[in-house]
């Protein structure tokens, strides 16, 4: 396969023809805010709205996900405009988010901490009105807890379970705001066709799908995919 | 095309043109007076049904034997029901504002005796003596009938209507022209696609014949979901095989096998009418296998959406035909190449595809010798609002906001004054006086703010008060948002939060600078169109009515006298007439009392603000009022 040799913040790198500029950049470790990407999915889901990136001779940032290396591409992860939009998309999670770190498993894996760290967001944003949802949690799982509430729609979850394992429980329902990630039927999962394997507990960046009674275990594997992410 | 094809194509379609223009004569002119009452979607909610029953009960009454035929939309809405009589002797008549009672009299009157009731006449179709003709009113100098040419004048049930009035033989005529010579001609005419964006469509057919991929697939965007907006769906109930043509030439240029009419479940009579006219053509070989006799093979299907407003965005429409919640998908790749089923698909909105018979039959030339320099043709709006003619309204491209509103939409209704026009719905944007001699094409509207959209147009008065306008079209922007990305579904939801504060009076100042950062946020990163666009009635409205914005938030007014927690009731005690209890017995919630003096007190406290008792009122006494802020109201005595 062709590589290709673009810059990026300053730094030249190299990364195989027909990649997208998000894993250039993380591949060579520069850490790009991202929270619905997943590397063996081929079609950017592009819905999480972080990964906005600043690109020579474009006039607007571009989502780094969706965008295509180019041979000679200079790409500027810290421009303005991109870091203007990436902050705001958080900003807005973080709003719908019951932002609670010091009672949530996740805390210190979850990835919206670590993308406000990034970014230099203060996780109880003050620039919007905090619009929660009270939607009922599920701990009908032998293996897991779903929280509604701290889901950010990034959908990993939704794809690892149908498109990765085949097994499609997980899927969307509703519109707009009231969109959610839930079974067939809105049922519970323990009466849906799950197999508890816990795969979309390891795939959530956040703390909406947690391992039961074994934090630790949360924690871990949270950190381990984070790290492998990060350093790949 | 082979040539042995190309010489059974012709006799073929003379047969069929043959056979409906006779029936088509003997309709006209078989010495019998015939009857059509405008029973589209328009006509229907008017009345037209009961007019259609009462005019056949009369006929069987007076043993009259004359055809009553169901035609569409004539455009002119505001006088529905429509009925058009044309007897021998007579210039075809237009009877506006019809009901049973009219229909009979027509019938008895008109039909049976001689006279033609020249108290209901709305206007001749043919220039005459005995009655104006339609050509006389003010607005004949500014429109431009060329798609909506048939619609209200023939029978859209009737395959013969069309075929008759010249329809299909753009068909023949594209049949033996190459594929390429077609879309050369498409491209040469300047038209842009009428969904909104304005893409060349001789471009995207081009793209699309170069693809890769078989088979390719037409699909015909009928998803028509912006509020005030009815074009697409009376082009379908009026004249749906304008649509079928333009679609059947298409797949035609660009080697298509299979179309799809993708239509709203919400238009019943479009959804039966389509289904309708693609029997029908399919009957006369003009749809189906080796049309006409040539090797060009095309099939078309209608496709019900179930109402979701992304889905007239391309990739949300192809994820829902596939069977697919209608969520709009990454692009490029672009669905000219990688479309429905991951092959290549023309989608192309209901306006451009009937367009395009105009094109092949009268040629690319004529089709740009109307409009303006990068907007070529005519262009199709509803009128809504609060304009005296409501309706289906078609000019040139470059006519201006004011010639549509008050030259062809005879302009406010109730004598009130104009205060803006909200053009391309939920993506568009309010634009104030100032830009009425604004010339309507593709470009000129990008720039003021608003957009050409697909066609939709709401004239708002002074009674209409901008931030809620504003907050309306948000509302339904973020309910029809799919909540795929972060912008689109928080972003948007943010802004309604803001703006409902604002209407109730609990608006910040700082929350103006809040909604315009927001808002670019949203417009450049939200994932798809209707994302992109949704702030944009926020913007335009923030933009030339800040003034408005400003009073709700510093003085907690609204000076238009609608957001409901800023207003108050209240009785002028020198206008309230003792005499007069109208307002005491509306009054839903017994707020209303009489004091001493019998004079009509509203209590605030109770008061709902429903506004019954200003509807009860009696003119002549006009005593109660609104008033804004709430504080306005003098302290009871």
């Amino acid at each position: 396969m062709k590589t290709v040799s673009l810059t990026i913040d300053g730094k030249r790198v190299k990364a195989h023809e027909g990649e997208k500029v998000l894993w250039a950049a993380l591949d060579n470790g520069i850490y790009v805010p991202n929270l619905c990407t997943l590397r063996d999915n081929s079609e950017p889901s592009a819905a999480c709205r972080l990964c906005f990136v600043e690109v020579e001779g474009k006039k607007q940032p571009v989502p780094a996900c969706t965008e295509t290396i180019e041979q000679g591409m200079v790409v500027n992860t810290k421009g303005p405009g991109a870091l203007r939009l990436a902050r705001t998309a958080l900003e807005l999670l973080l709003a719908s988010h019951p932002v609670d770190c010091a009672h949530c498993p996740s805390s210190g894996s979850c990835e919206l901490q670590k993308i406000a760290a990034h970014l230099g967001v203060k996780l109880k944003t003050r620039r919007f009105r905090k619009l929660l949802r009270e939607l009922l949690v599920d701990s009908s799982s032998p293996v897991f807890i779903y929280d509604p509430n701290k889901c950010v729609l990034c959908g990993r979850c939704v794809w690892v379970c149908r498109e990765r394992l085949g097994i499609g429980v997980l899927g969307f329902a509703h519109r707009g705001f009231e969109r959610v990630v839930t079974t067939f039927g809105d049922g519970p999962i323990a009466e849906s066709k799950c197999r508890d394997c816990g795969e979309c507990v390891v795939a959530c960046p956040t703390g909406a799908l947690t391992f039961k009674d074994k934090q630790g275990t949360v924690k871990s594997a949270h950190k381990e995919r984070v790290e492998t992410e990060t350093t790949q | 095309m082979k040539i042995t094809d190309l010489q059974s194509v012709l006799p073929a379609f003379q047969g069929i043109k043959s056979r409906a223009e006779s029936q088509w004569r003997e309709l006209r002119d078989g010495g019998k007076p015939v009857i059509m009452v405008g029973a589209a979607t328009c006509g229907r909610a008017a009345g037209a049904l009961e007019v259609l029953r009462a005019i056949k009960d009369e006929l069987k009454k007076q043993r009259l034997d004359c055809p009553v035929v169901e035609v569409g939309c004539m455009g002119h809405c505001y006088a529905e029901p429509i009925v058009t009589i044309s007897k021998p002797g007579y210039p075809p008549i237009c009877y506006g504002y019809v009901n049973p009672v009219i229909a009979e009299r027509l019938i008895s009157e008109f039909i049976l005796g001689d006279d033609p009731c020249l108290e209901f006449v709305l206007g001749a179709l043919e220039e005459n003596d005995l009655v104006p003709s339609f050509s006389d009113f003010p607005r004949a100098k500014f429109e431009k009938k060329v798609i909506l040419k048939n619609c209200g004048h023939i029978d859209p049930e009737q395959v013969e209507h069309y075929i008759a009035n010249g329809g299909y033989a753009a068909l023949v005529k594209a049949l033996q022209m190459q594929p390429e010579e077609i879309i050369d001609e498409v491209k040469s005419s300047g038209l842009r696609g009428r969904g909104g964006a304005g893409f060349p469509t001789g471009q995207k057919w081009e793209i699309c014949r170069n693809a890769g991929g078989r088979p390719k697939y037409i699909i015909c965007n009928g998803d028509e979901g912006d509020p005030g907006a009815f074009m697409d769906r009376a082009i379908l109930e009026s004249d749906p095989h304008s649509v079928l043509e333009g679609m059947i030439i298409a797949g035609y240029a660009i080697g298509a096998r299979y179309g799809y009419i993708y239509v709203r479940a919400e238009y019943p009579l479009a959804v039966h009418r389509a289904r309708l006219a693609l029997r029908q053509a399919k009957k006369l070989n003009l749809l189906g296998k080796n049309i006409l006799g040539s090797d060009f093979s095309f099939d078309i299907k209608l496709f019900q959406g179930s109402g979701a407003f992304v889905c007239g965005e391309e990739t949300a429409l192809i994820a829902s035909l596939e069977g697919e919640p209608g969520i709009p998908h990454y692009r490029p790749p672009y669905p000219a190449t990688n479309g429905l089923y991951g092959k290549p698909t023309l989608i192309n909105n209901v306006k451009t595809l009937s367009s395009i018979r105009y094109i092949i039959q009268k040629g690319a030339e004529w089709f740009a010798s109307v409009g303006t320099e990068r907007s070529k043709g005519t262009a199709v709006f509803a009128l809504a609002g609060k304009v005296v003619n409501t309706g289906l309204v078609e000019v040139p491209m470059g006519t201006t906001l004011r010639q549509v509103i008050f030259d062809v939409g005879s302009g406010i209704q109730g004598g009130k004054r104009f205060k803006a026009v909200q053009i391309g719905g939920p993506s568009g944007g309010c634009l104030p006086e100032s830009a009425l001699d604004l010339p309507i094409d593709f470009d000129s509207l990008t720039d003021a703010g608003a957009m050409m959209g697909s066609g939709g147009m709401i004239v708002l008065d002074e009674d209409d008060c901008m931030v809620e306008i504003a907050r309306y079209f948000l509302e339904f922007t973020q309910r029809e948002s799919c909540g795929k990305c972060t912008f689109c579904r928080l972003g948007t939801k943010q802004m309604l939060e803001v703006l409902d504060e604002i209407t109730k009076g609990k608006g910040k100042i700082e929350d103006l600078d809040m909604l315009s950062w927001l808002a670019e946020d949203i417009k450049a990163g939200s994932f798809c169109g209707l994302g992109k666009t949704a702030p944009n009635p926020v913007l335009s409205t923030m933009s030339y009515f800040r003034d408005e914005y400003e009073a709700h938030i510093k003085e907690g007014r609204c000076p238009a006298l609608m957001c409901r927690e800023l207003i108050a009731y209240y009785i002028i005690p020198e206008k309230c007439e003792r005499s007069c209890d109208a307002c005491v017995g509306t009054c839903t919630v017994e707020a209303i009392s009489a004091n001493k003096k019998r004079i009509k007190v509203i209590d605030q406290e109770k008061c709902v603000k429903c506004g019954t008792c200003l509807d009860a009122c009696p003119p002549q006494y006009n005593a109660v009022v609104k008033l804004s802020p709430p504080s306005q109201v003098p302290a009871s005595k």
